[in-house]
């Protein structure tokens, strides 16, 4: 692996937007309805919750700036759906950084077996 | 979707070995591959340069949090900073903890890297449950990678 590899996928992905849109419990009800794959209207996700179509809405924006979502018009309707890419981009970067540790913490234990104690 | 990346690795070392190499700055310099120029002091930030081929113009900082003989040494940086020209310091920064413990043939070291956001990882695991399909396989595949360790 390498660090422009690494450095890349750093770049590419902002992570703090997606976590903070992840971290409502309506919104990650949301995300789950929509990773099924099916595009949804404001109406059918407002169905089932107690909330109001403006609230969902406003959930809807947050996940959508996070691109976790993305909206598309039908007519006089907006209907959203899920878009992996940030989530993907989060994995691949949490596994980058874990194959860096992976490495230096190799080269410390080759460090601490080989080097007899001072 | 996990936050953090826990490692566990046992060495053929004693404890106070171990603890040495990871916070006396010459011998983490070493190993870690980075030129630092004064000790660790909790609660300081500790400067230096990486000295990883290729790689010496990088900058390295990172703040000490605590530590506590042969038992924590822990820093938050900024993970993998490596672009100069960019700047991180408006990103929170992750907690990095080392954490030793006696065993019969040497040390468990334990490592975490946490805080990659603020939300409590569990539930929205929880949460991603519901769905079945690819994001199941992936959050399961996280796991078992950030878990599997060294």
């Amino acid at each position: 692996m390498s660090r422009s590899a690494l450095n890349e996928a750093a770049k590419r992905c902002a992570f703090a937007p997606v976590f903070a849109a992840l971290g409502d419990p309506t919104r990650l009800s949301l995300v789950a309805k929509l990773c099924g794959g099916q595009p949804c209207s404001i109406s059918q996700l407002t169905e089932d919750t107690q909330l109001t179509r403006q609230a969902i809405t406003k959930h809807l924006r947050v996940l959508e700036h996070a691109r976790i979502v993305h909206s598309t018009r039908q007519g006089r309707e907006s209907r959203f759906a899920f878009n992996p890419e940030p989530i993907e981009d989060i994995k691949r970067y949490l596994d980058l950084v874990s194959e860096q540790w992976d490495d230096a913490l190799a080269r410390l234990r080759a460090f601490v077996e080989s080097c007899p104690p001072m | 979707m996990t936050d953090s990346i826990e490692k566990r690795m046992e060495l053929k070392a004693p404890v106070s070995r171990v603890w040495r190499a990871l916070t006396d700055y010459r011998e983490f310099g070493e190993w870690f591959r980075v030129k630092l120029d004064r000790p660790f002091v909790p609660g300081q930030v500790s400067r230096g340069h990486i000295t990883y081929p290729g790689y010496e113009h990088i900058p390295w900082e990172v703040v000490v949090v605590r530590m506590d003989p042969d038992a924590l040494f822990s820093f938050t940086w900024h993970p993998y900073a490596v672009d100069p020209k960019e700047d991180y310091s408006k990103e929170s920064p992750t907690l990095v903890e080392f954490r030793l413990e006696k065993t019969a043939t040497g040390t468990l070291l334990r490592l975490t890297e946490s805080g990659f956001d603020k939300i409590p990882a569990h539930r929205r695991l929880e949460a991603l449950r519901m769905n079945d399909g690819g994001w199941t396989e992936q959050m399961k595949n996280i796991k078992s990678h950030v878990t599997l360790g060294a």
